[in-house]
């Protein structure tokens, strides 16, 4: 067995920055968007090492990279992201914000899927965040998932685990801390990742120049994805106020943190 | 209006220092980030840096460097690096990238390369391909240990020094068998040799100890080889303390091939290829650049840093959010933006001028070997010889830079590119021009670099000298003083400037300078490029006036030995060279950006705010090249009686002759100053509205 891993997934501007709504030209937008700095989703991101580590350990597998994005802003990204895994990349030319429409988001994606050369729907595993920085639907994985046709559908992963009769195990978060663990008899199906369970991958430049030598032309060659939210009217954007209350404290032992912390949780 | 809305990101920089179409740069980009931000950082925050002894906390460095691909950057990929060709525009990305966070991970990670450089530049080619593929990290699959160098240059006290006159190593031949290879005996101590605590062999320069020798040369020692490899005692040093430092003493026999560059044998002599001082002269020309841009991200990164607490200085007490106090915070007061504003103009300049010096090398490196093609294949060898082949040249260099300078339509094309395709005529070009860029850079931004980061380390207060300082600035300025005096203190940087500042190649590009960039003032007015004009004219016209004046004994100003005027107008000249250069990025950026979906949105803004930055910062390096000449043209002279020529109330101040004319200059340059400061004023205040990131670059 073998799989074909499509990993849905774009950039969000960087959570450190200092992000305020505003309304533009096109409706709701965050301020000086273009010009902050972007990252990769980090829900996607744990999406896409879970996939690359799957298809390091099953032959043949190979993991696709579905990106519906501003392309000036994915090229930045990208030098950082190719040098983690091997993937191909597949670019939508489009905003990434939170502001657009799940719906209209999934509609896009799904036929980019459809469209990828070589891409066999009995070995698909489809993955992406359960939720994603920029917004908190949990929606596009389901309906990317339900316009492809694949019923089989996880949320909130933290493990995946192939067994040796090519069914897999799949571990899903419940509320309170607890798992529900799953049997899938066989691809495909939707996985939208919670953390996963691995690190960040180290960079591997070798990695990096063989991936950006089909992410390049794969940017340039993005087409543009009409994305937005029309009919909706936003009433209200609100990010959650920042709050950070830093002290610089040295040599305190962690135990002595810690309880710290959770008296601070106790009120 | 809205000017500059963020600090400039990535794609600015990318436009800026010209690596926008090279991806393999931009990895590397991310790639020493993540590094700086994550495993160095850590290391400051945690006080790593408070012990002289290399630590196993800190090799946690060297891991880092293999793991994110840096160990590999300066190797080919026929050795196992994944970068091909040039590197040293790829060296100087990695360097400000670690050193915007510690310096000292930058040298710990450049230090390899330092050793492996002589090996680089001048090895034979079966050195290159065993030391490189040594020194990059293990294939998957592979096990084996990284090798790691150092170089050892300086002796110990009190021969340190880069002065290449004095090498007090030592070697002889110990055995010569019939028809086998010499074995050679290498005496060498050194001091403040970086890497030497891990460091798994050594180029080491020696001098020769034995009539059967002919010259110095460098040798590389291995850990195995037989005798005494000690690294010695740590030095105890006060800055850099990321990267490992000793005094080891060295005692080996070697084969005689471990002679860098290879030697032939001659009536029973061995006979070098190339001396210690022509391999080294090689790689410092190199190896200084990373050093320079090094000092610059000190400066860059001390921005965002000290606005955050300039802006969350009163917050503690009883102003209230809304009220200026509380949103502004120092930022109310237009002396804290200032300053501020100059600190980072100079690190804009130091840096512009670091790159542009990184990429030259990298237009020199592949000229460079295709003139020692040249020359070998016509037989002429060793530098006199070189140097009078290339004399020709030099006037052919001259007329590639006038004809470069006319308009397109105007000049010979085809005569044009015939010179262009000279490789001769190029490396002429070339080395003129880098022996000014290069060591203006390493004297200019380590030097006055380390003054502004005193300014920056002011501006947090009492906050600035503690380890807590976000930024990690004051150790941030105490490890500039040391990037002053790396690889040659400024007096050497000096001394090269001196030599290279008054060359026909470098005038007739100064002269073209001028004219190009009067042109540029015509189209884009008030952004400086006429104050700078007017002062390179004022810089030109003094050197060209000393060379022939006198002192009242009669001697001669412009002197190799006359070290306060000679020395005195390389600062001159760095000051200038250097705005030069961020003005030639700023140029860049507006006339690429709007091809950058990403920069195009808010372009004018910043282009203003940079144009405004550089024009401030061309009115500082007239001022310093006006006072510069007008105390060395007038310094020289016995002062008159005080009721005549100097100061009288209709005194002229005629003590020369051309004084006029020198007058004439002067007063150009003071109003070309013109607006300076209204741009000063313009560019501060954008700094109160810049928006920074919510948290911190680096942990504290
Ligand atoms: C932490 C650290 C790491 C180092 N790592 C290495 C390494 O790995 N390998 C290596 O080989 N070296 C290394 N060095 C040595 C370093 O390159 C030298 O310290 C440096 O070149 C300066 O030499 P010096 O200390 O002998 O100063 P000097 O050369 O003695 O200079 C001192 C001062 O004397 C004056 N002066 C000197 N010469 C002249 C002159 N001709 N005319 C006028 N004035 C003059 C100047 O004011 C100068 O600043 C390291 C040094 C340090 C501190």
């Amino acid at each position: 067995m073998s799989y074909h891993i499509v990993v849905c997934g774009s950039i969000v501007p960087d959570p450190l920055q200092t992000l305020e709504p505003v309304t533009g030209p096109q409706g709701p937008a965050l301020k000086n968007e273009m010009m902050l700095p972007a990252v990769l989703d980090p829900w996607a991101g744990h999406a896409l090492y879970e996939a690359a580590n799957l298809a390091k350990n099953v032959p043949d597998s190979k993991v696709w990279l579905v990106s519906l994005g501003p392309k000036a802003k994915l090229q930045q990204v990208m030098m950082n992201v190719a040098q983690k895994v091997p993937f191909e990349l597949v670019v939508l030319d489009g905003p990434s914000g939170g502001f657009t429409e799940a719906e209209e988001v999934a509609a896009h994606l799904a036929k980019a899927i459809e469209s990828i050369d070589g891409l066999d729907k009995s070995k698909l595993l489809l993955f992406g965040g359960w939720q994603s920085a920029s917004r908190g639907t949990g929606a596009v994985m389901q309906i990317v998932g339900e316009t492809l046709g694949i019923v089989d559908q996880f949320q909130g992963v933290d493990k995946l685990e192939p067994q040796a009769d090519g069914s897999m195990q799949v571990k899903e978060r419940m509320e309170g801390g607890s798992y529900l663990v799953s049997t899938l008899s066989a691809p495909p199906a939707v996985f939208g990742w919670a953390t996963g369970t691995l690190p960040e991958p180290p960079n591997n430049p070798q990695v990096g120049m063989q991936n950006m030598r089909f992410i390049m032309p794969a940017i340039q060659k993005a087409q543009p994805a009409q994305v937005g939210a029309a009919g909706v009217e936003f009433k209200s954007v609100e990010l959650p106020a920042q709050r950070r209350e830093t002290r610089v404290v040295k040599d305190v032992p962690a135990a002595d943190i810690a309880r710290e912390i959770v008296d601070w949780i106790k009120g | 209006m809205e000017r500059l809305r963020t600090l400039p990101g990535d794609d600015v920089r990318q436009i800026m220092w010209r690596f926008a179409d090279r991806y393999d740069l931009q990895m590397v980009v991310q790639s020493s980030r993540s590094v700086a931000r994550t495993t160095a950082a850590r290391l400051v925050a945690d006080g790593a840096r408070n012990t002289h002894e290399w630590t196993p906390e800190k090799a946690e460095l060297l891991k880092a460097f293999d793991a994110s691909g840096l160990t590999g950057m300066f190797m080919e990929p026929e050795q196992g690096g994944f970068l091909a060709g040039p590197k040293n525009l790829a060296m100087c990305l990695v360097a400000f990238e670690l050193s915007w966070v510690d310096g000292g991970a930058a040298t710990c990670n450049l230090a390899t390369d330092l050793a492996l450089a002589p090996i680089h530049e001048r090895g034979t080619q079966e050195q290159k391909d065993y030391y490189m593929s040594k020194c990059v990290p293990p294939q998957p699959g592979e096990d084996r240990e990284v090798w790691r160098g150092a170089f050892a240059l300086t002796e110990p006290l009190p021969y340190v020094g880069v002065d290449t006159g004095v090498v007090s190593g030592k070697v002889r031949i110990d055995e010569w068998k019939e028809g086998e290879e010499p074995m050679l005996q290498v005496e060498k101590r050194g001091r403040f040799i970086t890497n030497m605590a891990f460091a798994n062999f050594v180029t080491a320069a020696v001098n020769t100890d034995d009539e059967r020798i002919k010259s110095s040369c460098m040798v590389i020692l291995e850990e195995g080889d037989e005798g005494t490899y000690d690294p010695g005692a740590p030095t105890l040093k006060m800055v850099h303390q990321l990267s490992a430092t000793n005094d080891p003493v060295l005692s080996l026999k070697v084969p005689a091939s471990r002679i860098i560059g290879g030697y032939t044998v001659q009536d029973g002599m061995i006979v070098p290829n190339y001396s210690h001082g022509e391999i080294i002269a090689a790689v410092f020309q190199r190896t200084r650049i990373p050093v320079g841009v090094m000092t610059s991200a000190k400066l860059l990164s001390a921005v965002e840093p000290v606005i955050r607490y300039q802006r969350g200085r009163f917050r503690g007490g009883e102003s209230k959010p809304g009220t200026p106090r509380y949103e502004l915070g120092l930022q109310q007061n237009e002396d804290a933006n200032h300053r501020l504003l100059d600190v980072w103009s100079t690190g804009e300049s130091m840096a512009s001028l670091g790159f542009a010096a990184g990429r030259m090398a990298d237009d020199f490196d592949p000229i460079e070997k295709e003139k020692e093609r040249i020359f070998a294949e016509q037989e002429i060898k060793g530098p006199r010889a070189q140097m009078k082949a290339l004399k020709p040249k030099e006037q052919d260099a001259i007329e590639m830079i006038q004809l470069r300078a006319k308009p397109e339509g105007d000049r010979d094309q085809a005569r044009l590119d015939a010179l262009e395709a000279d490789p001769l005529v190029q490396y002429s070009y070339l080395s003129a021009m880098s022996n000014v860029y290069i060591p203006a850079c390493k004297l200019w931004n380590t030097g006055y670099g380390c003054q502004m980061m005193r300014e920056a380390v002011a501006m947090m207060g009492g906050y600035g000298i503690t380890e807590d300082c976000p930024g990690f600035l004051g150790q941030k300025w105490m490890d500039a003083q040391l990037e002053a005096t790396y690889e040659g203190p400024e007096v050497v940087q000096r001394r090269q400037l001196a030599l290279s500042m008054t060359g026909p190649v470098f005038a007739a590009q100064l002269t073209a300078w001028i004219d190009e960039l009067r042109l540029h003032a015509q189209e884009t007015p008030g952004r400086g490029h006429c104050t700078l004009a007017t002062a390179f004219e004022l810089w030109a016209w003094t050197v060209e006036h000393l060379q022939s004046a006198k002192d009242p004994e009669g001697k001669p100003l412009m002197h190799g030995r006359r070290q306060g005027v000679t020395f005195a107008l390389a600062d001159a000249l760095a000051w200038l060279v250097a705005v030069k250069c961020f003005m030639d990025d700023v140029d860049e950026l507006a006339e690429k950006g709007p091809m950058n979906a990403v920069v195009a949105e808010g372009l004018d803004a910043l282009v203003d705010f940079f144009g405004d930055m550089a024009t401030w910062q061309a009115a500082r390096a007239a001022g310093e090249a006006g006072r510069v000449a007008a105390d060395l043209v007038f310094g020289y002279i016995l002062h008159p009686d005080c009721a005549g020529e100097c100061c009288s109330a209709d005194a002229a101040g005629n003590l020369f002759e051309g004084a006029e004319a020198f007058y004439a200059l002067r007063r150009k340059v003071d109003a070309a100053v013109a607006g300076a400061r209204l741009a000063k004023d313009r560019a501060a205040a954008d700094l109160t509205k810049v928006m920074i990131p919510e948290a911190l670059d680096y942990p504290l």
